[in-house]
């Protein structure tokens, strides 16, 4: 049984593809068969967060009117050997991708054996976002320690607990994670910035991961190579933590607090 | 800057931004799920009207609200003068 994982948050710019990335690039080190498919029709991007932007020749658009077949339209990711990316067409018509198309999409890749399908969900809660969400098991919601992305995620949960597959049956709903990025808790600490317990309290979810402010996750995204994947980043670390939580493992948080300074630091440092 | 703003404790910015949140989000969850409908019912219920009276589009109120834990439709309509006496 393959699971549906949507990485959405409503608001732009949070970090949805780049922890999309990270999470199916974590899911596949250990060995699980992943599939990340962009659902930003019109504004293809996950293909060049994960550097494969020049061998897209189909896309997800392309499998759903029938011009090609699945497997022609899978990229292989060339550094670990079961994870698959799907892109997002730059057409430019709304109405490409429908909720049957998308179904039989998902069927397909859960019959050829996929045990995790990430859905990169686009900003808004246009169709995209919608269809990227619909079939979904489970739901990572990206939120920023920041006013307006956490307004805009509870919009989301309200859109996840009513127009999903899951809460249309009743069979218990889409189970939602909070994944907080650009953490900076040196700002936390001095009352500028939103603390985890602050958005865990506001939003009412269960934290499946902290990921640090970093520079970083800009010269990943510049390489085409997922953070997760630079084994020397914090934002690496927290992705990973942040995998094996959804894998039901309990790891305690890191970077949540402000790294101490030794007394050279203290005297010597800024 | 003098030298007593150094002891004044100024309101910190998150925990303002969480009160904020807080009301914010409480109430676009109470309005969630329910008014979809009402302007359609509104309309609907207008042209129904209609048929009979002769009201204008403004004198038909629909709200929906909280009390004792039920949730109240009320419906209110005011009849303009002339038809009364017909």
């Amino acid at each position: 049984m393959a699971e549906i994982i949507v990485v959405t948050s409503g608001k732009g710019g949070v970090g949805k593809t780049t922890t999309s990335a990270s999470i199916a690039c974590g899911l596949a080190r250990r060995g699980k068969r992943v599939v990340v498919i962009d659902f930003d029709i019109g504004l293809r991007n996950l293909d060049l967060i994960m550097g494969c932007e020049r061998r897209v020749v189909y896309d997800f658009v392309n499998v759903i009117q029938g011009d090609c077949s699945l497997k022609q339209a899978l990229i292989k990711d060339k550094r670990i050997e079961t994870l698959y990316v799907l892109a997002a067409s730059q057409t430019r018509d709304k109405d490409a991708l429908t909720s049957e198309g998308v179904r039989r999409v998902l069927d397909e890749l859960a019959n050829d054996g996929f045990e995790y399908i990430i859905c990169d969900s686009p900003a808004g809660i246009e169709k995209g976002a919608h269809l990227a969400m619909y079939f979904a098991d489970r739901a990572v919601v990206v939120v920023n320690p920041e006013i307006s992305s956490v307004r805009d995620s509870d919009r989301i949960l309200g859109l996840l607990a009513s127009k999903t597959a899951r809460a249309e049956k009743g069979n218990g709903g889409v189970k939602e994670h909070l994944l907080l990025t650009r953490y900076n808790p040196r700002r936390v600490a001095s009352g500028e910035m939103l603390s985890v317990d602050d958005v865990k309290e506001i939003l009412g979810l269960d934290v499946v991961g902290v990921v640090p402010e970093s520079p970083d996750v800009l010269s990943a995204s510049n390489a085409g190579l997922p953070v997760i994947l630079n084994d020397d980043s914090d934002a690496s670390h927290a992705y990973e933590d942040a995998v094996a939580r959804l894998l039901g493992e309990t790891v305690p948080l890191r970077f949540v607090a402000e790294p101490k300074k030794g007394l050279f630091a203290r005297i010597f440092g800024s | 800057m003098g030298l007593l703003s150094l002891f004044r404790k100024a309101p910190k910015s998150a925990s303002l931004a969480k009160e904020r949140l807080r009301i914010i989000v409480a109430q676009e969850r109470n309005a969630r799920g329910s008014p979809d409908f009402l302007p359609l019912l509104r309309r609907e219920l207008l042209e129904v009207i209609h048929k009979y009276v002769n009201v204008d589009p403004s004198a038909v109120q629909i709200t929906l609200g909280n009390e004792d834990g039920h949730e109240v439709l009320e419906l209110s309509v005011s009849l303009p003068e002339a038809q009364r006496s017909v």
